[in-house]
């Protein structure tokens, strides 16, 4: 193999390809069915403004999309006193520090993740707040510390330089999207925006042109203005999340919302199906390309293995005269084109971890996800089986070829 | 003790060879003398089982090559049989010392290192093992194969034109080398080759 350093780099190439692309896909597949569960769970329910249910979702449950307006507190609050709801948590998101949500809620809202403290309390007084895990990692955030939330969800949004936020908590990783928000009351969000509407409302008619979620940020404060008068009574929320009694609720309430009430309902665990279709397609043909680029491997190895073979039959032939048998031979030749598919997998592996770190300080430099442990999965142990088969298939003719050599021949004529 | 009869061997129609009889008693050496295109190879390739006789047989220490099956017979060459080629013959990408241990390996025999550094001690190559057999001289190589040939001990060394390419000097020495090779291990030498200069040699002599 050694001797002929093109070929087989190329076979191992084509393997090593062909495995990282599948493992990759695996790992990334496996990681968002993770994550997008792990987030999901104890939601049955969410109710926001009228828009795009997927939006919806995507923006209060995993906060990876702008929200689709807001809703009526007190419309929200009938809605969890039906009897149906076991329990709804409101929350109030639309700022941000350095591009990680501050959202307002209460405290069943970091029940519903399970997280726990690593230091301090609980956000218990307005502008207090407790910061995920990651979040306090990447900011640098400390017990103590202030910062002042920027309009928008994205990094260098106008602040609001009059409200300075303090954290009094920090979580420890609950491997959720509670790690990458940094939690208030829902209180703190309405003083930034009440104090907000009074002072600098013109200015926010100049961002125009900013992204879609400066809009909506905006539209609430269009109807603050409408009503200004009603203000306490009609605050306002983002969106709830709600977890229903019994099945019942799943039957009644979602249609129930989108018939009769100005909110919008969604249901995560169908919305997450249908984006995963969505997305399907795509998974589906890069699976298809790189089954093609593992066949095609399996073909290199092959031809690799069955030129060398010609190449070498009077070394096989010479080895015969020595007392090798024809199996040893065919043995050999199977072992090389083992090792050489081994190889293959196993830098496969190595190169689909070192995409998914890649894609990890990708996703956390853009939306605050990691993609997080170095799991291997029951499907892995199959892509090895797959690449193993592929190699003892490519092996097998040539190692057929081994037993028909005509030893005389070879050694006369070599 | 080695012993043909009646061996016809043919490739096809027009290029079909008979041979005479042979019989050789244990210790004894045997030089077959012929000329180009007699089937001199194909002579030796009958005696190591490597071609099969389409009637008669060779038996070597009482068993019967052709009787063998594939498997056993592969087995029995590597055991008992010794070959050195026309040309030198090695697996290019393995160091000399790595193809004698390939050979023990292959005969079904323990990779005795001490036993082939004594080998090639003997044929006064024994610093030239770390080497690719390929990087070696003409005569180390030729030197190379005998050592291959009679690392496992065999009871028959096979040689084909050995001495072809040699001038006067080099030829006596390696006919030397094989008969003090094979006196050391016990061995029957069988020599096929064109070359008259052999003669002098060996006392047995069947020219075809």
């Amino acid at each position: 193999m050694i001797d002929r350093p093109l070929s087989t780099l190329l076979s191992l190439l084509l393997m090593t390809l062909g495995v990282g692309i599948i493992s990759l896909l695996l790992q990334i597949n496996h990681h968002i069915e993770q994550q997008m569960e792990n987030n999901i769970r104890g939601i049955d329910m969410v109710v926001g403004a009228k828009g795009s249910p997927l939006q919806l979702i995507l923006s209060s449950v995993y906060h990876i999309d702008a929200p689709t307006g807001n809703i009526l507190l007190s419309e929200a609050e009938q809605l969890r006193k039906n009897p149906l709801v076991d329990y709804g948590i409101p929350l109030s998101f639309g700022d941000s520090y350095r591009g990680y949500r501050i959202v307002g809620t209460n405290d069943s809202y970091a029940n519903l993740y399970n997280a726990s403290l690593a230091e301090g309390k609980l956000w218990s007084a307005t502008l207090e707040v407790t910061v995920g895990a990651s979040a306090a990692q990447n900011l640098g955030l400390k017990i103590g510390d202030t910062f002042t939330g920027a309009h928008g969800l994205a990094e260098g949004g106008e602040t609001h330089e009059d409200h300075i936020y303090k954290v009094v908590g920090i979580f420890n990783p609950a491997n959720s999207v509670i790690d990458q928000l940094i939690l208030t009351a829902t209180e703190s969000v309405w003083s930034v925006h009440d104090h907000e509407e009074e002072h600098s409302t013109p200015e926010d008619h100049e961002h125009g042109d900013e992204p879609k979620h400066e809009h909506d940020h905006e539209d609430e404060h269009h109807s603050d203005h409408d009503e200004p008068s009603e203000e306490n009574k009609d605050r306002q929320i983002t969106t709830m999340l709600v977890k229903f009694k019994s099945p019942m609720g799943m039957v009644r309430l979602p249609r129930m919302v989108n018939e009769n009430t100005n909110m919008q309902a969604a249901v995560p665990v169908y919305e997450i199906q249908r984006l995963f279709n969505l997305l399907g397609v795509g998974v589906n043909a890069m699976q298809a390309i790189a089954i093609a680029i593992m066949i095609v491997s399996g073909l290199s190895v092959f031809l690799s293995l069955y030129r060398a073979l010609r190449d070498r039959q009077y070394e096989m032939a010479l080895m015969r005269t020595y007392g090798a048998t024809r199996w040893k031979l065919a043995w050999l030749i199977v072992q090389e084109g083992l090792l050489l598919t081994s190889f293959g997998f196993i830098f496969g592996m190595v190169l689909s971890r070192i995409g998914i770190f890649v894609l990890s300080m990708i996703t956390e430099a853009n939306y605050h996800y990691t993609f997080s442990g170095w799991t291997w999965l029951t499907q892995e142990w199959w892509l090895l089986a797959t690449a193993l088969v592929v190699g003892l298939l490519a092996s097998l003719i040539p190692a057929i070829r081994v037993f028909h050599i005509n030893i005389s021949q070879k050694l006369a004529h070599a | 003790m080695l012993s043909t009869q009646s061996l016809i061997f043919a490739y096809d129609q027009e290029n079909t060879f008979s041979f005479p009889d042979i019989s050789l008693e244990d210790g004894e050496d045997l030089l077959i003398l012929g000329p180009s295109g007699i089937g001199k190879t194909t002579l030796l390739h009958l005696l190591a089982g490597l071609l099969l006789p389409d009637t008669g047989q060779v038996e070597l220490m009482g068993t019967v090559l052709h009787k063998l099956p594939t498997r056993q017979l592969d087995k029995f060459r590597g055991a008992h049989i010794g070959l050195v080629f026309q040309r030198p013959h090695f697996i290019r990408s393995l160091s000399l010392q790595e193809n004698l241990a390939l050979v023990q390996y292959l005969a079904g025999k323990k990779q005795d290192r001490n036993r082939g550094r004594e080998i090639l001690r003997s044929l006064d190559i024994e610093d030239k093992r770390h080497k690719r057999p390929h990087s070696l001289s003409q005569g180390e190589q030729q030197r190379a194969t005998i050592a291959m040939a009679v690392l496992n001990n065999p009871q028959l060394i096979l040689a084909d034109e050995p001495t072809a390419s040699l001038d006067d000097e080099n030829c006596k020495n390696v006919v030397t080398l094989l008969k003090d090779q094979a006196k050391a291990t016990g061995a029957q030498l069988v020599i096929i080759t064109h070359d008259k200069r052999l003669k002098a040699h060996f006392k047995n002599c069947i020219t075809l």
